[in-house]
C-alpha cells in the first residue's frame, strides 16, 4: 500500500515537473512547480526526512514560489499578449537532456550502492539542531552570511536609479 | 520505496527536466523555475543518500543549506529579472544578448 | 783571351737590341729619325766581330770552343739551360751578320730616305740583327728555337714594311706562315731529341747520340724534323714559296735577310746538327737540297723581274748548301754560305741601286705605270751606272763559278763532294747531276740578267738620260762586297786560285759524326779531295757553256730568246709561272681548309649557338616564367591567401558560437559534460 502511494507521488512529481518545463503559459508553469514541490516534500516524508519536508513546504513553496509568482506578475503584461514560450533550440536541448538522463541512469545503475538497513528515527529535528550548532556551525554561520548578502544585493538591485 | 535506485531515478528525471527547462525556456522566470527543479533533484539525492547510508543526518543538513541557497538565489535572480524588465521592457532571455560577437 | 769572346758575344748580341728599343720608343723624335743610333750600334758590333775574327785568326786553333751556360728554367726534375757557344764557325758567322747588317744599314740611309716609317725600319733591322746573332750564338736547341721564331717575326715586320700594299702584307704573312710549317717539324725534332736524351744542349746531345741513347728510326726522324726547320727558313722545296714573294720588302732587307743571313740560318742549323744526322737523314737532306737547286734555277731563267731572278737564285744556291750538308762535305756548305753572303748581298745591293735609279727616272717622266724592277724596261745601263755595273759583274762571275772568284772555290768543293758521294754510293748519280745542271743554268740566267740590264740598247729610251749612279752610301757597300767576291780573301795565306786551302779550311775543320756507323770526317774529306780535279774540270765546262749561251742569246742575238721560249712551249710556261706551285697550294690546301673552317664556323654559329646556347636561354626563361606563375598562382594565391581565407572561415564559423545567449552556453556546457563523461567511461 505504501509502495503504491510512493509511486503515485513519484509520478505526480515527475508529471508536474514535465509540465513546468513544457508548458507555454507561465502561470501554469508556476502552478505546476507548486505541485512538483509538493510532490518532492512527499518524497522527503518517505525518506524519513520530516524536518526537511516541513522546511520544503514552508520555505520553498511559501517563500520561493511566492516570490516567483510575484516576479511573474510584475514582469509580464498579462493583459497583453499570450505569454508564449516558444522555445529556442528545443530539439537539441531535448536531445542533450535525454542524453544526460541516460548518462546519469547508467552511472546510477552500474554503481553498487552500499545500502544499509536502518531503523526509522523518531524525529530528526533534534538531531539536526544539534548538528547545526556543533558539527556544522561554520556552514551555518556562512549560510546566514550568504543570506545577508543576498538581502543586501536584492535591495541594491531594486533601488531606483536617481 | 525502500530502494535507493528509485529515488535516484526520480531525481535523475527531475534533473534532466530541469536542465531541459534551463536550456530551452525563453522567459527568464521560466529559466529560474528550471533551476529550482535542478536544485530539488539534487536535494532528493542528498536526502536519499542520507537515508540509505545509515541515517546519516549530514545529508539533511546539506539539504537544508541547499534550500536556503535556493531562496537567496531566487531573491537575487528575481531582483535582476525585474531590473531587466524595467530596462528592456521584456524578459525574453534571447533579447539579452548584448555579449553577442 | 778566354772570357773576352763570351763578353764580346754578349755585347754583340744585345747592342742591336738596345738600338731596337731606343728606335721603337724614341726614334721618331730623334734628329734624322735616329738612323745614327742603329748605324752606330751596328758599327760597334762590326768592330767587335772583326776583333773576334782577328783573334781567331791569330789563335789559329781549329778546335777552339767556348761555352757559357746558365739555368733558365728550373723546376726540380726538369730544367732548361741556355747559353752561349763561341766556336770558329760562330765567329765567322757573327762577322758575316755584322758586315752585311752594317752594309744594309748604310745602304738604307739613302735607299729609304723619306720613307714614312724610317725610324721603325731601322728599329726592325736592329731587332733582326739581335735575333740572328741569337741563333748564331746559341748552344742549345731551345734558345735557337726562340731566336728562330724571333727572326721569323723580324722577317714578317720587314717584308711588310709597306703594308699599305696588299701584296706586301700578304707576302709577309706567307713568309711567316710557311716558316711556321717548317717549325712544326723543327719542334717535333727537338722534342724527339729531348725525350731520347733529356737535354737540349748541343754538347750533351752529341754525347748522348754517341753513347747510343737515341738510335735508328727515331734519330733519323729527329734529324729530319730539325731539318724541316731548315727547309722552312732556307726556302727549300716544297716550302720555297715565300722567298720570291718576300721581294716585296725593301731591297736592303732582301739583301740582308733573304740573301745573306736569315735564309742562311737553315744552313747554319744543318751544319750545327750535322754530327747527329743518320745516313738516311743525310740522304733526305741531300735530295731536297739538290732538287731545290735545279728546280729553282729552272724557274729563274724565265723571270723578268730583276729581284725575282735573284730570289730564285738564292733558293737555288741554298739548295747547293743543303746538298753539300747531305753529301757530307758540310764545311764546303759553310764556305759557300760565306761566299754566297758576300756576292749575293752585293747583287741585291746592285739591283737596289738600279731600281732606285729607275724609280727616280720614271718619277721624272711622271711614268707611274712602268715597273721599275722589270728588266725588259732596262738595258744599256753600263755607261750610266759604272760602279754598280762593275761590282755586280764581279759578283756574277763569282756566282757563275768562274775561276779566280770566291764562288768558284766554294761551288767546286761542293761539287767535288757530290761526285765523291756518287762514286762511293753508286745509284745516287742524280745528286751530282743536280749540282752540275744547276751550275750550268745558274751561269746562264745570271749573265742573262747582266746582259739584259746593263748591255744592249735601252728598251725605254725616254728615261735613259735620267739614269745615273747612286749616292756613295749605296755604292760603298757595292764596292766593298764586290771586292770580297774575289778569291784571294779566302785562300790567305795561300795564293793558289784553284785550291780552297786557306785560313778557312784550316780553321773550319769537319768533325766526325757522332752517329755510330757514319763515315768519318776524314773519309769524306779524302773522297772529296780525290774527286776534286774531276769536279773542277766539269764545273768550269758547264759554267763556260752557260755564259756562252747567254752571250749568244742576248748579246750576239745569234739565237732568239723568243723562238726558243715559244718552242719550249709548255716548259717555258711552267717555268715562267713557277710551276704553278702557289696556285696548286691554294687550290688543294688553302681553299679546302678555308671551306672546312667555314663549315665548322657555320656549325658553331648556326647550330650550336642558335639552338644549344640560345636554347638554354629560352629554357631558363621558360623555367623562370613557370616558377613565377607557380609562385604567384599556387603559393601566393592558394597557400598564403588560402591560409588567410581558412582562418577567416574558421573565425566566421566559430563566431556563431558566440550568440550572447545564455541558454546556448548552458547547452554547450552540458553537452561538453556529457561528452567528457562518455569518453571517460571508455
Amino acid at each position: 500500500m505504501a509502495e503504491s502511494i510512493f509511486w503515485f507521488i513519484a509520478a505526480f512529481t515527475v508529471i508536474s515537473a514535465a509540465f513546468v518545463v513544457l508548458n507555454n503559459q507561465l502561470i501554469y508553469s508556476a502552478v505546476a512547480l507548486l505541485f512538483t514541490l509538493f510532490g518532492v516534500a512527499g518524497l522527503y516524508v518517505f525518506l524519513w526526512a520530516d524536518f526537511i519536508a516541513g522546511v520544503q513546504l514552508l520555505v520553498y513553496i511559501g517563500g520561493i514560489l511566492v516570490l516567483i509568482i510575484f516576479g511573474i506578475m510584475l514582469t509580464n503584461r498579462i493583459s497583453s499578449v499570450r505569454l508564449s514560450q516558444t522555445n529556442v533550440q528545443q530539439g537539441v536541448g531535448g536531445a542533450v537532456a535525454i542524453w544526460l538522463f541516460i548518462l546519469i541512469l547508467m552511472v546510477v545503475s552500474k554503481t553498487p550502492w552500499n545500502q544499509m538497513d536502518t531503523i526509522e528515527p523518531a524525529s530528526t529535528v533534534g538531531d539536526i539542531g544539534t548538528l547545526l550548532l556543533t558539527k556544522y556551525l561554520l556552514p551555518f554561520e556562512a549560510i546566514s552570511l550568504l543570506l545577508l548578502g543576498a538581502l543586501i544585493g536584492a535591495a541594491v538591485l531594486s533601488r531606483e536609479e536617481n | 520505496m525502500d530502494q535507493l535506485n528509485n529515488y535516484l531515478f526520480i531525481a535523475a528525471i527531475l534533473f534532466s527536466l530541469g536542465v531541459f527547462g534551463v536550456m530551452t525556456r525563453r522567459n527568464g522566470i521560466a529559466v529560474l523555475m528550471g533551476v529550482e527543479l535542478i536544485l530539488n533533484a539534487a536535494n532528493i539525492n542528498f536526502i536519499a543518500f542520507s537515508r540509505f547510508g545509515g541515517m546519516n543526518l549530514d545529508g539533511h543538513i546539506f539539504g537544508l543549506i541547499i534550500i536556503v541557497l535556493a531562496a537567496a538565489e531566487a531573491a537575487v535572480a528575481l531582483a535582476i529579472v525585474i531590473n531587466i524588465y524595467n530596462n528592456m521592457n521584456t524578459i525574453n532571455v534571447d533579447e539579452a544578448s548584448a555579449l553577442k560577437e | 783571351m778566354e772570357n773576352i769572346f763570351i763578353n764580346y758575344s754578349i755585347l754583340i748580341l744585345f747592342l742591336p737590341l738596345a738600338a731596337f728599343v731606343i728606335q721603337i720608343f724614341f726614334g721618331k723624335r730623334l734628329p734624322r729619325e735616329g738612323d745614327w743610333v742603329s748605324v752606330g750600334a751596328i758599327s760597334i758590333t762590326l768592330i767587335l766581330s772583326i776583333a773576334m775574327f782577328i783573334a781567331m785568326l791569330l789563335d789559329h786553333d781549329p778546335n777552339f770552343k767556348q761555352e757559357a751556360s746558365f739555368t733558365w728554367l728550373d723546376m726540380g726534375s726538369f730544367s732548361i739551360e741556355l747559353g752561349f757557344l763561341v766556336d770558329n764557325i760562330t765567329v765567322i758567322m757573327l762577322l758575316i751578320v755584322a758586315l752585311i747588317s752594317t752594309c744594309s744599314h748604310v745602304f738604307s740611309i739613302k735607299y729609304m730616305a723619306g720613307d714614312i716609317r724610317y725610324s721603325r725600319y731601322f728599329a726592325y733591322l736592329g731587332l733582326f740583327t739581335f735575333s740572328m746573332n741569337g741563333i748564331v750564338l746559341a748552344n742549345n736547341l731551345v734558345s735557337m728555337y726562340m731566336f728562330w721564331e724571333l727572326v721569323g717575326v723580324s722577317s714578317y715586320l720587314l717584308i711588310g714594311h709597306w703594308f699599305e700594299k696588299d701584296s706586301s702584307a700578304d707576302a709577309a704573312k706567307k713568309a711567316f706562315l710557311t716558316n711556321r710549317v717548317g717549325d712544326i717539324g723543327f719542334f717535333i725534332g727537338i722534342m724527339l731529341i729531348y725525350t731520347g736524351i733529356g737535354s737540349f744542349t748541343f754538347s750533351h746531345i752529341f754525347d748522348g747520340v754517341a753513347s747510343g741513347m737515341l738510335t735508328g728510326t727515331t734519330l733519323t726522324l729527329a734529324g729530319v724534323g730539325l731539318f724541316m726547320g731548315a727547309m722552312g727558313k732556307s726556302a727549300q722545296f716544297p716550302l720555297h714559296i715565300w722567298l720570291p714573294d718576300a721581294m716585296e720588302g725593301p731591297t736592303p732587307v732582301s739583301a740582308l735577310m733573304h740573301a745573306a743571313t736569315m735564309v742562311a740560318a737553315g744552313v747554319y742549323l744543318s751544319v750545327r746538327i750535322f754530327p747527329l744526322l743518320t745516313p738516311d737523314a743525310l740522304l733526305v737532306v741531300a735530295y731536297v737540297g739538290g732538287f731545290t737547286a735545279l728546280f729553282a734555277a729552272s724557274i729563274a731563267i724565265t723571270q723578268n723581274d730583276i729581284k725575282k731572278v735573284l730570289a730564285y737564285s738564292t733558293v737555288s744556291q741554298l739548295g747547293y748548301m743543303i746538298l753539300a750538308v747531305g753529301t757530307g762535305v758540310y764545311t764546303a756548305a759553310f764556305f759557300h754560305l760565306l761566299t754566297h753572303a758576300m756576292f749575293k748581298a752585293n747583287l741585291f745591293y746592285g739591283s737596289g741601286s738600279v731600281i732606285h735609279s729607275m724609280h727616280h727616272a720614271l718619277h721624272e717622266k711622271h711614268d707611274h705605270e712602268s715597273d721599275p724592277q722589270d728588266m725588259r724596261n732596262m738595258g744599256g745601263f753600263k755607261e750610266k751606272m759604272p760602279i754598280t755595273y762593275w761590282s755586280m759583274l764581279l759578283s756574277t762571275l763569282a756566282i757563275a763559278g768562274v775561276p779566280l772568284f770566291s764562288g768558284f772555290l766554294s761551288k767546286d768543293a761542293i761539287l767535288a763532294g757530290t761526285l765523291s758521294f756518287a762514286q762511293h754510293h753508286p745509284g745516287h748519280i742524280l745528286l751530282p747531276l743536280f749540282g752540275f745542271g744547276a751550275a750550268a743554268i745558274t751561269a746562264f740566267y745570271m749573265f742573262r740578267m747582266m746582259f739584259l740590264t746593263f748591255h744592249g740598247k735601252p728598251k725605254m729610251p725616254s728615261i735613259i738620260d735620267d739614269i745615273h749612279e747612286s749616292p756613295k752610301e749605296m755604292t760603298g757597300p757595292l764596292v766593298l762586297l764586290g771586292a770580297l767576291s774575289i778569291f784571294i780573301w779566302y785562300t790567305l795565306p795561300y795564293f793558289n786560285p784553284l785550291s780552297s786551302h786557306g785560313w778557312f779550311t784550316d780553321l773550319v775543320v769537319p768533325k766526325d759524326a757522332v752517329v755510330p756507323g757514319n763515315l768519318t770526317a776524314y773519309d769524306i774529306e779524302d773522297g772529296a779531295h780525290h774527286a776534286h780535279y774531276l769536279a773542277m774540270y766539269i764545273s768550269i765546262g758547264v759554267a763556260a757553256f752557260g755564259i756562252l749561251l747567254a752571250w749568244a742569246m742576248y748579246i750576239k742575238k745569234a739565237l732568239s730568246a723568243e723562238t726558243w721560249s715559244s718552242r719550249a712551249g709548255l716548259l717555258y710556261t711552267l717555268s715562267f709561272n713557277k710551276y704553278y706551285f702557289d696556285e696548286n697550294y691554294n687550290k688543294y690546301i688553302y681553299q679546302p681548309t678555308f671551306r672546312l673552317a667555314n663549315k665548322v664556323a657555320w656549325i658553331d654559329w648556326e647550330l650550336y649557338d642558335k639552338y644549344f646556347i640560345n636554347g638554354f636561354g629560352r629554357l631558363t626563361d621558360w623555367a623562370s616564367r613557370v616558377t613565377g606563375k607557380f609562385d604567384f598562382d599556387v603559393i601566393d594565391q592558394i597557400l598564403v591567401d588560402g591560409t588567410g581565407r581558412i582562418a577567416n572561415l574558421f573565425g566566421r564559423t566559430f563566431k556563431t558560437v558566440q550568440t550572447g545567449k545564455l541558454q546556448n552556453y548552458v547547452l554547450y556546457v552540458t553537452a561538453g559534460v556529457i561528452i567528457i563523461m562518455v569518453i571517460q567511461s571508455f
